[in-house]
């Protein structure tokens, strides 16, 4: 039987792109990111082993675009191309997906009233590009399948904070119900603090971020009451995305202990990176 | 576009949060054909197409006159406070034509480029 052994949450800032494909791992500023993200990337190779990961992002108005914009939404491709998003790609193996289980997540899910939209033609963003190489080896091909969920976070309405936690738990229970013996790590990306627009660019809420963590580990509910102004008015209007953190989050059912966090915020974003063993 | 007295644009929501634009049903069906062009900037084709000859291209989409303007005037502030531009829809203009995110950011902040990165703890991390 399938089961989850752990959650990530991690931001998907694009910078890390360019700074991961330029190796630029020990340069004095990107040096305390890419150190957060060293011991993760081991601990998941070497103690979670991971078949699959279910990534929890949003895709940047660069796959989707306005004409129709999903609430929720999975890919059930076995493999993903990168979306161009204005500038290329990145030089990255082809993601590989795994359409067995994806759709068998949209049947469960959808049984169960969450109804995701079923995408058989889909690429992929920062969102999910930007962490997936910091915390997967790809040499020669990726170490993981991928199963990408997509969450609205830009156009509002959005998904209220609550109903994706609820989403997490729908996840937990369709992958248990899962015959085949794999394991699995969920991974909410987005976030965390930051502003890329108005005469508020570049906000940071250094303590909210913090805070954010602290709660993401062991009182999820109480981020599950937060509003979407709440949370644009604390960590600036596009760290809403932080919602998404609350999907990996209510995938994980029972007891979890940390096993990793970091923080660091030398732009304009808050980058964070938690990692919750399953015990 | 009219302005109110309280110095925000008719017909846009104001959510009270003091230099923030949120992209919900005002602005998204303001910025529609807006969005959409910036959108197809994705296609390197259409990059290319844009570059060459700007005007012709906003033609193809339904822009209103002061949504053209600002784009001529490369006017990032407008275009997401006032023209229902998404940042991440308009990012992609700017990526076409040469302006990176951050200096887009320095000018909706009404700073340049330098007193901006000044502002930052480790601007080596861009």
């Amino acid at each position: 039987m399938a089961r989850i052994v752990a959650g990530i949450g991690s931001s998907h800032v694009p910078n890390f792109g360019p700074a991961y494909d330029a190796k630029k791992f020990d340069e004095p500023d990107w040096k305390p990111l890419f150190d957060g993200y060293a011991p993760v990337k081991r601990w998941l190779r070497e103690v979670a082993k991971p078949d699959v990961a279910i990534f929890i992002y949003n895709d940047h108005g660069s796959d989707f675009s306005l004409d129709r914009v999903p609430t929720f939404a999975i890919g059930v491709r076995d493999a993903y191309e990168q979306a161009d998003e204005g500038f290329g790609t990145r030089p990255l193996p082809c993601v590989k997906g795994d359409a067995e289980l994806s759709w068998h997540l949209a049947k469960e899910l959808i049984y169960d009233e969450f109804d995701l939209t079923i995408c058989q033609e889909m690429k992929v963003d920062h969102g999910l590009m930007a962490p997936l190489p910091l915390l997967f080896p790809h040499d020669p091909d990726w170490s993981v399948r991928v199963v990408p969920i997509v969450v609205n976070v830009i156009q509002h309405p959005l998904p209220t904070a609550r109903r994706c936690f609820r989403l997490g738990q729908s996840i937990a229970r369709a992958v248990a119900a899962y015959p085949k013996d794999i394991k699995v790590v969920v991974i909410g990306t987005g976030g965390m603090s930051h502003q890329l627009h108005g005469e508020r660019f570049g906000h940071l809420a250094e303590g909210f971020d913090d805070w954010w963590l602290d709660c993401i580990a062991r009182d999820p509910e109480i981020l599950c009451k937060l509003s979407h102004k709440e949370i644009m008015a604390a960590a600036g209007a596009e760290s809403v995305e932080l919602i998404m953190w609350l999907v990996m989050r209510g995938a994980l059912t029972g007891r979890v202990e940390q096993k990793h966090r970091n923080y660091y915020a030398p732009m304009t974003t808050g980058m964070g990176l938690i990692s919750l063993a399953v015990i | 576009m009219n302005t109110t007295d309280s110095g925000t644009y008719a017909g846009l929501s104001d959510w009270g949060i003091p230099g923030t634009y949120v992209f919900d049903d005002t602005r998204s069906r303001l910025g529609y054909e807006l969005n959409k062009l910036a959108y197809s900037l994705t296609d390197p084709t259409n990059r290319e197409a844009f570059r060459k000859d700007e005007e012709g291209y906003m033609a193809r989409y339904k822009l209103s006159e002061a949504q053209k303007d600002a784009i001529r005037r490369r006017d990032w502030l407008a275009l997401t406070k006032e023209h229902g531009g998404n940042i991440y829809y308009i990012y992609k203009l700017g990526a076409a034509t040469g302006t990176g995110l951050y200096h887009m950011g320095a000018q909706m902040r009404g700073e340049t480029y330098e007193q901006f990165l000044a502002t930052r703890g480790a601007k080596g991390a861009r």
